[in-house]
């Protein structure tokens, strides 16, 4: 934040809310250890109730054998029970304990989510930013990408690229997942670098013989954090919801356990018919749970970008 | 005339893109997807039509030639139409059985899309004419909340119900075995029965967009300075918010709503699938799991094209519309 000294003549623009976000944040900050930002997140209710939510999925997932007592791919219990005290969700098709199966798939769905969002996070800065601040004839054509990926269908591009790939396994759906959906979040760093490239601060990189990767990267990104954070977390919600979507059709990877795949078997094994409504809620249930702390943390984010939207 | 020609424009580049696309992606696979099919297709007891097995060669790509013959082959394949045989729907060229899927997914998603586009547009302007009141933390609320619900899984959720327990309606296809596809009223009602399910779990979840985003423009054009000197001449709230706030917020919807239409398959691959419904979707899943890559090639460029053709009317609409959109991109 070195650009803070000339924030009041731009405090009109998004940008400067940004800063002035920035500046307030320091000030919280200073109260204790806790950082800046974070005290804007916590002081938000919709967002901090959103970081629990998180925070309790991050934890079930990482101390997942503390969780339950069955691995998730254990088969010998009985089939397709309904929930008792032995198996609080009932047991799967082939014998597996659903609740085991749904506390292991919260690492399936975080890793995609984590992953799949930084990199399409990635692919949409490098792309979005190249394009807003060179403009010109690499602009066109970067945008012409942009829109092009922002029109073509998503889930038939997905669908049809897993078809060809030889193996199947996670690293690929993460892969698809982030090749597809990096246009929006492109289109909007775009956007936004085209109103930041021509600050004081951008000239005088330039003067002093900054190379222009090292501007973009280093000057004007970390201006624009809360909107890359905004980006990752909405590719971050896309991508658990596109994974349980895929798996779901099959066109996952059938050795991990995750969210999808259990409402896939629960749909095949017959979950619909012998009644073990249990199988077949949860596992929406805990995926729409996850949204939903993804959303209200996004109220949040809002709010560290712009401060009309804090709650004191 | 500047806007409509560098729309024109785009569409012609991105309309090359897709097709481009669709020749590449079976290439960058490793292996020979064309080879696959033509040895499983002369593998069928009856005999395959030699024009056909060299179509699929041409658009799928078997390395002999130049990447840039290759191509022209492809390209001369796609102006005769000829896009080979479907190998799980055997001896059917891929465009009779998509012909025949394209009509169900048509009707179910078009109806189902319009009848979102009402409701969501609807709600989301009460919400805003009604804006911080109870109806508007419900409207709001309410569909912010069933947005996090994975659609896919709220069908199930209909079917269990609906379906299995209480029996309602069928569980899943596009028609019962009592009745045959017609002209026949039986028939009709036959699949108005079968629709209800795939169409409820669509809608449950399509007005979501539409509401928010009416919700947000209208608010927006209700706060500007025009509407502000409406209430201050004293005219009536309601014809404020209708003739004044409405119809400008309503415009962004608009071009959404031939984006929305353009987007039919992408949208009910999960739906036909979960229903059983004889739509583009489930071909769609159906062909990769038979790994039948000729029909699958078909429908991903069908889709894209349909997606584009509908932008592309989207925003020339949008430029009608809105003269202020011809007169920003032209400067």
């Amino acid at each position: 934040m070195s650009s803070t000294s000339n924030v009041p003549a731009a405090a009109t623009t998004g940008a400067g809310d940004t800063e002035l976000a920035g500046v307030a944040a320091v000030e919280a900050g200073r109260s204790g250890r806790v950082p800046g930002w974070f005290v804007i997140l916590w002081r938000n209710g919709k967002c901090r109730l959103g970081l629990v939510m998180l925070a309790g999925f991050v934890v079930v997932a990482v101390a997942a054998p503390l969780v339950t007592p069955y691995g998730p791919r254990v088969d010998d219990f009985g089939l397709s029970e309904g929930p008792s005290a032995a198996h609080w969700l009932g047991t799967t098709a082939r014998g597996q304990d659903v609740f085991s199966q749904l506390v292991y798939g919260a690492r399936t769905s975080l890793i995609v989510g984590i992953v799949a969002g930084v990199l399409s996070t990635v692919i949409a800065l490098v792309i979005g930013l190249t394009a807003g601040y060179l403009q010109g004839v690499v602009d066109e054509v970067l945008s012409f990408l942009i829109n092009l990926g922002l029109v073509v269908p998503v889930l038939p591009l997905m669908i049809t690229l897993s078809a060809y790939a030889p193996v199947k396994g996670l690293g690929l759906v993460i892969i698809v997942i982030a090749v597809t959906g990096w246009a929006f979040g492109a289109r909007i760093k775009r956007a936004q670098i085209i109103t930041l490239r021509t600050r004081d601060y951008v000239t005088a990189a330039k003067f002093s013989g900054d190379g222009t990767m090292r501007i973009i990267f280093y000057e004007i990104a970390p201006n624009m954090t809360s909107l890359i954070v905004v980006g990752f977390m909405g590719s971050a919600l896309g991508a658990i919801g596109a994974e349980a979507g895929l798996s779901f059709l099959g066109l996952g990877d059938p050795q991990t356990i995750s969210w999808g795949t259990m409402l896939n078997q629960a749909s095949a094994g017959g979950a619909l018919l012998t009644g073990q409504w249990a199988w077949l809620v949860a596992p929406g249930v805990v995926l729409a749970g996850l949204i939903t702390s993804f959303t209200l943390i996004n109220f949040g984010v809002d709010a560290l970008s712009n401060p009309h939207l804090r709650e004191d | 005339m500047g806007y409509f020609l560098r729309r024109t424009g785009f569409f012609v580049a991105t309309l090359w893109a897709a097709v481009t696309l669709n020749f590449l992606i079976p290439r960058l696979q490793p292996g020979d997807p064309a080879e696959a099919i033509v040895s499983r297709l002369t593998g069928k007891s009856e005999a395959v039509d030699p024009r056909q097995v060299e179509a699929i060669r041409r658009l799928l790509g078997t390395p002999d030639g130049s990447l840039l013959t290759q191509y022209w082959d492809y390209l001369g394949e796609l102006v005769h139409g000829n896009f080979g045989l479907s190998y799980t729907y055997f001896p059917y060229t891929v465009t009779e059985v998509i012909g025949d899927a394209a009509l169900w997914t048509v009707v179910l998603v078009g109806v189902t899309q319009i009848l979102s586009f009402v409701i969501g547009t609807l709600l989301g302007a009460w919400a805003a004419y009604r804006r911080n009141s109870r109806v508007d933390s419900v409207i709001t609320l309410g569909s912010t909340f069933v947005g996090t619900l994975p659609f896919f899984w709220i069908a199930l959720l209909l079917i269990y119900v609906f379906a299995i327990t209480l029996q309602w309606f069928p569980d899943g296809g596009g028609y019962g075995g009592g009745s045959t596809p017609g002209w026949s009223w039986l028939f009709f009602s036959d699949a108005f029965q079968h629709s209800v399910l795939p169409a409820l779990s669509l809608l449950i979840t399509g007005p979501i967009g539409w509401i928010i985003g009416m919700r947000n423009n209208m608010v927006q054009e209700l706060g500007q300075d025009y509407a502000r000197l409406a209430r201050a001449k004293g005219l009536p709230q309601r014809r404020i918010a209708l003739t004044y706030g409405a119809r400008i917020a309503i415009l962004p919807n608009v071009t959404g709503f031939a984006i929305a239409l353009g987007s039919i398959l992408g949208g009910t691959v999960l739906v036909e699938t979960i229903f059983n419904y004889p739509g583009l979707g489930r071909l769609l899943l159906e062909s990769v799991s038979n790994k039948d890559f000729p029909l699958m090639q078909a429908l991903f460029l069908f889709t894209t094209i349909g997606v584009l053709v509908a932008n592309f009317v989207a925003d020339l609409l949008y430029g009608v519309l809105d003269p202020r959109v011809r007169r920003t991109e032209a400067a």
